[in-house]
């Protein structure tokens, strides 16, 4: 399977495939282009530039001047090599904040990811079950909270949340609980009021995914795994499953990168607080930065740690999807 | 009720627990913006008589116009910029495809997984030195040109007959005309998913904006919810006002064209 934001179904045959495999394409003798297969080359490579122009301008060059900045300290524009080189680096292993905010964001991405998926997939079923009545409302609805900015949301939610907020009213009035409970400024219930806003606003979107993908699948093999006698759920894992993988390995790792550089909500919702333990560590990368006196030396150095972080767990991500069984 | 139909009421009462969930905080948030702040405290959920009062407070203590104003033009102008770049740039992949223009896609397809976090501080300092802070370009040119939206166009130009372009091109068209004239209107629910996704973005961008728009009078709506959050307000009532006022475009543009939204994505997976 090759990389799943490239899918390179019904491409000419000599295309080299994208992603996983990079084999070096052999070469065939040139046959020479005419003057107007040249021109029209060059046509398209003059549509090509500017969105491939802006794109390494925005993206690969300033990767790469974040790799410089990594290695050079200072305070605001006054910057110079760091002695030893790696001096942010190993200012991050003794980072107790990084180290907070890191582990906070794993918890996110540990408990919240899969929960989504898992929530998203049997929502796709259910909508694309044939059977199903008012499909446009279902998916409507459910797909509403991906029409909501992140910053809109997170202040609804610290709204229901509040100590006096709508959660509390509703839950003593059902009798759930007795006293109102601080929910934003305890830890625990404060880091699971973000996994819900991450799950309330994230769900739908994924199932869009999910359902679309659902709908691609050849009806015939479905068809094949009935006639062998499989039952509802067999047919699911072992016919559409398999034919799913691509879109929830890429699912899967829109969401962890995500889920590595959240900071609308963290700002928002909690502000970080109780004491920096709800912080994510792209929050905490903003306050290096921007706050105070700003440090871009080594907040190029976290950012470094946190690309290394969705590039190796995307990297894992592709190796687990990949794997034949 | 036969069997069958028992075996569904299951799956009705999942979704309508999903749907009651998925609405229940727009709706809090609707009903808010109608209740005065104490109202809201006592968890009011029947609309109530307070809209315009709310609306009042909101625009005499905040610069809503103003925000409005920024986040409109920003979000308008990487939207038709967006659709512009990266629809041509698709097109030309496919339609004009070769072995170096696959390399070069492949090449651009790494941008996804680079974290905004690892380009933020150079893109600040680069814009800082060209004196470009505060400024529209600075806000939206990280977001005109994404590979993402290019392979959505590619894939969308799989499907587009070559037949046509031969014609058009006996017929003496020109490149750029055929592009523009004879591919684009072909492609409508793809430049709808296209500008969806683009301009809800942009719209609810918070970080980027916040970085760059140092000043305050350049600031966009979601940088003064955030603001008002920070500030502390006590008027609960105006707050979800502004939170529903900024809610409100990106649910009707999403409303009107999620059919092409989802038609676009299927096309993108397939």
């Amino acid at each position: 399977m090759s990389a799943p934001t490239a899918p390179t179904e019904g491409r000419a045959p000599d295309a080299p495939p994208q992603g996983t495999k990079k084999s070096r394409p052999t070469r065939l003798p040139k046959t020479p282009l005419s003057a107007i297969q040249r021109r029209r080359s060059l046509t398209g490579w003059a549509f090509i530039v500017p969105a491939a122009f802006i794109i390494v301008l925005v993206n690969f060059w300033p990767m790469f001047e974040a790799l410089l900045l990594s290695f050079q300290t200072g305070r605001g524009t006054q910057l110079s090599w760091a002695d030893p080189l790696l001096l942010n680096y190993q200012r991050l292993f003794q980072d107790e904040t990084f180290r907070l905010t890191l582990a906070t964001t794993f918890i996110y991405l540990i408990i919240q990811v899969p929960i989504m998926l898992v929530l998203a997939m049997v929502l796709a079923n259910l909508l694309n079950a044939p059977w199903l009545k008012y499909k446009g409302f279902w998916r409507t609805a459910i797909f509403l909270p991906c029409a909501v900015g992140l910053v809109s949301y997170s202040l609804v939610f610290r709204q229901m949340f509040a100590t006096d907020g709508l959660a509390n009213d509703l839950l003593i009035n059902f009798g759930i609980l007795d006293d109102p409970v601080n929910w934003l400024g305890q830890t625990g219930t404060a880091r699971m009021v973000i996994i819900l806003g991450l799950l309330w606003r994230w769900t739908g979107y994924n199932m869009i995914f999910f359902l679309a993908a659902l709908q691609n699948i050849d009806r015939s093999t479905l068809e094949a795994a009935r006639v062998d006698g499989a039952n509802g759920f067999k047919t699911f894992w072992y016919v559409t499953m398999p034919q799913l993988k691509p879109i929830i390995l890429l699912c899967a790792i829109l969401s962890t990168n995500g889920t590595l550089q959240m900071f609308d909500e963290s700002y928002n919702l909690t502000n970080g607080g109780p004491g920096n333990t709800t912080m994510t560590v792209s929050h905490y990368l903003y306050n290096v930065s921007f706050r105070n006196s700003p440090n871009f030396g080594y907040a190029a150095a976290i950012s470094y740690a946190i690309l290394i972080i969705v590039a190796v767990l995307a990297a894992i991500q592709m190796k687990v999807g990949d794997k034949r069984d | 009720m036969t069997r069958t139909t028992l075996r569904r009421i299951p799956a009705y009462v999942f979704l309508s627990v999903a749907v009651v969930l998925s609405v229940f905080p727009l709706y809090f948030m609707a009903v808010s913006a109608t209740n005065t702040s104490n109202d809201v405290v006592a968890s009011k959920l029947l609309p109530g008589g307070h809209l315009v009062e709310n609306f009042q407070t909101l625009v005499s203590s905040q610069p809503l116009w103003s925000a409005s104003y920024h986040s409109a033009v920003n979000a308008i102008a990487t939207t038709v910029l967006a659709l512009i770049l990266c629809s041509i740039a698709g097109y030309a992949f496919e339609i004009y495809h070769s072995r170096a223009k696959d390399s070069v896609m492949a090449f651009l397809l790494l941008a996804i997984m680079i974290p905004f976090a690892a380009t933020m501080i150079p893109l600040f300092r680069l814009f800082a030195d060209l004196g470009m802070v505060n400024s529209t370009l600075a806000v939206i040119l990280p977001l005109v040109a994404t590979p993402f939206l290019i392979l959505l166009f590619r894939q969308a130009s799989r499907s587009f007959p070559h037949e046509i372009i031969e014609a058009a091109r006996l017929d003496g068209l020109g490149e750029v005309s055929i592009f523009a004239r004879i591919y684009l209107p072909t492609m409508k629910p793809t430049l709808a998913a296209a500008g969806v996704i683009t301009f809800l973005f942009s719209w609810n961008n918070f970080l980027w904006p916040k970085v760059i728009l140092v000043d305050n009078a350049y600031q966009t709506l979601p940088m003064l919810l955030s603001n008002m959050r920070a500030g502390y307000v006590t008027d609960y009532g105006s707050l979800m006002l502004a939170v529903l006022i900024v809610s409100v475009p990106t649910m009707v543009v999403f409303l009107a064209l999620q059919r092409h939204f989802a038609e676009g994505v299927t096309g993108a997976i397939k």
